[in-house]
């Protein structure tokens, strides 16, 4: 065993070289954001050539032992970018559908609780036969179901409203991210309870230090709504509500109750703050939308996109595309500001509720151009314009922002985030 | 069984849907999972507060013992009148909602008083949330109802009064119309 550490093989001097490469890719990565780009393993090979070859061939030197538990390349760079209240995923580094859970997209209301799951318990009661208390043991032991969905905070894009504001990807759409979950069914808890003749809604709790509580009609909640222990095989990271969340496919990620300590059935809406002051859509005539729980069908073109650099020649114009109504039945790309639109491929298999990965062969003749992606649902329903969201309306609502992002490519290749 | 609950006619039949092949019908309605919640589990957690007022607890406030709590415990965030900042605006804005400044406060905004009790408990102060007393909530409530210019300063808020408090933006919350976009 001892003859795979590193240590016991000499290697300081291997260690040394090595760090010092990661120094240098390091400052090259962030020379190339100072200039925009923000995944400079993507984007600006020819700024890593100096470094391309490896001072030391790794065919040659024994390799590090197995670790208990693992962590990526020390030479990845792809980071969330926090705030005190959210951190964004970065999107333009991604590939295939699945969100790295060190990545997802963070939005807490009063920080990460620290929750042993031993003494956690969901309480269930309200209008039902039976008041209950679960252990996370108890709620393990039921029948289990995995579907992999996206998570979309209403505010994703919501600073877009008052027209091109966001650099990157990240900041337009980085408050999204998909992810395998797995639990069991609300409606397979609740049926342990049993539900007077008189629940319609059902309040859900969580246990952090803004005991952050949505109201959600029953019906809709008990067709889907699962209350998930697992995130992509593993328990729950804390930030994404360990030990036990709610996940609702398709709905604002703020439904999507973290942490989640308890269930009260009632005759109707709470009226929480968080339905009422907040997540909630004002319209220019002054009245305003309550409980708009789906997520409407919303594209986006991944890369090329904001902060980033192309070079002349042939480029895969890559990007994910979601509904809150179902599956995506097609997405079409424009390289001319939606004069002309092609169809794009989609990768299989198309979930419902779920991201889904398109892409778009291109050869970019160096001239200035357009990207946009459109996409359409299994219900019909068309990724709108901008024009015609704010038409529908006007700039006020903050939340449910879904219409068609645009990139700028410069003749310099420079890619940048554009009204149209 | 006609007062069965239509949400409970889904359940069923979710319910048969979601049963593992090899779970007999006996089973199917329970697993047995789970213990009886006591009163004092309930009595813990049960901290939210309806539209008609239920769950609001004894005691009361005036707007001028709210006044006290404000400036102690929430003007560092929301400002000395509740306008200044730099955390959310909590008084004025009304009659800007249809306006290219929208100002979003309590007044302005918010459309139920009981929803004014339920957050400030649950959540407020950032720092010690759930921490005050529930005179002190009904105190912070009145004064900041008053600060709107909703109710007098005479008047005393309790579980009686605050849930006729009407809110001037009462009746602006509409359903979700979507699809929307032609």
């Amino acid at each position: 065993m001892s003859s795979f550490n590193g240590e016991s093989l000499g290697s300081f001097e291997h260690r040394a070289v090595e760090n010092e490469l990661l120094d240098r890719r390091a400052w090259l990565a962030g020379a190339a954001s100072t200039i925009g780009a923000t995944a400079a393993g993507l984007i600006a090979p020819s700024l890593l050539h100096a470094v391309a070859l490896a001072p030391v061939d790794p065919a040659r030197v024994p390799g590090n032992a197995p670790t208990s538990y693992g962590t990526r390349s020390g030479f990845e760079r792809a980071q969330r970018t926090p705030t005190v209240t959210h951190s964004l995923t970065p999107h333009q580094a991604l590939h295939g559908v699945i969100t790295p859970s060190a990545l997802h997209f963070e939005r807490h209301h009063n920080g990460v609780p620290t929750i042993d799951p031993d003494r956690h318990r969901l309480l269930i009661h309200g209008l039902v036969d039976r008041p209950l208390m679960f252990s996370m043991n108890d709620l393990v032991r039921f029948p289990s179901m995995t579907r992999t969905l996206f998570i979309e905070c209403s505010g994703n894009s919501g600073k877009e409203w008052k027209g091109p504001t966001g650099q990157t990807v990240q900041d337009t759409h980085g408050l999204m991210s998909t992810s395998e979950w797995t639990g069991v069914p609300l409606a397979t808890v609740l049926s342990e309870s049993g539900l007077k003749p008189d629940a319609v809604w059902v309040l859900a709790e969580g246990s952090d230090a803004a005991a952050m509580t949505r109201s959600l009609p029953l019906t809709a909640v008990l067709k889907d709504a699962l209350l998930c222990y697992a995130q992509n095989g593993e328990a729950l990271r804390p930030e994404q509500g360990y030990p036990l969340r709610l996940v609702i496919p398709g709905w604002e990620g703020n439904t999507c109750i973290k942490w989640l300590r308890r269930l009260k059935l009632g005759p109707a809406p709470f009226m929480t703050r968080e339905e009422t002051a907040r997540y909630t859509d004002l319209m220019p005539d002054g009245t305003t939308r309550q409980f708009t729980f789906v997520m409407e069908a919303k594209s986006v073109i991944t890369t090329p996109s904001g902060g980033q650099r192309i070079e002349p020649g042939f480029t895969e114009i890559r990007g994910l595309a979601w509904s809150g109504r179902g599956m995506i039945a097609r997405v079409e790309v424009s390289v001319d500001g939606g004069r002309t639109w092609r169809i794009a491929r989609l990768q299989e298999p198309v979930l419902p509720q779920c991201h889904t990965r398109f892409r778009f062969g291109w050869r970019w003749n160096g001239e200035e151009a357009l990207l946009q992606s459109r996409c359409t649902d299994e219900t019909g329903y068309v990724q709108p314009s901008r024009a015609a969201l704010v038409a529908a309306r006007g700039t006020h609502s903050v939340y449910h922002y879904n219409a068609i992002q645009s990139w700028k490519v410069g003749r310099d290749g420079q890619v940048t985030n554009v009204q149209m | 069984m006609c007062r069965c609950n239509p949400a409970s006619s889904i359940l069923l039949v979710l319910g048969l849907l979601l049963i593992p092949p090899g779970i007999s019908m006996a089973e199917e309605a329970r697993y047995g999972f789970g213990q009886p919640a006591t009163e004092a589990d309930i009595k813990a957690w049960n901290i939210d507060i309806t539209p008609t007022g239920e769950g609001l607890p004894p005691g009361r406030g005036t707007v001028q013992e709210g006044g006290v709590v404000y400036a102690n415990k929430c003007a560092a965030c929301h400002g000395p009148t509740g306008t200044e900042g730099p955390k959310d605006r909590l008084v004025g804005g009304q009659g800007s909602l249809t306006t290219n400044q929208p100002i979003k406060t309590i007044g302005s905004y918010w459309p139920y008083a009981t929803t004014l009790y339920d957050y400030i408990h649950r959540a407020m102060p950032l720092n010690a949330p759930q921490s005050l007393v529930p005179d002190e909530v009904y105190s912070v409530v009145a004064w900041l109802l008053h600060q709107n210019g909703i109710i007098p300063a005479t008047m005393v808020i309790d579980g009686q009064t605050l849930p006729t408090v009407k809110m001037p933006n009462r009746d602006g919350f509409v359903p979700d119309p979507r699809p929307d976009v032609p």
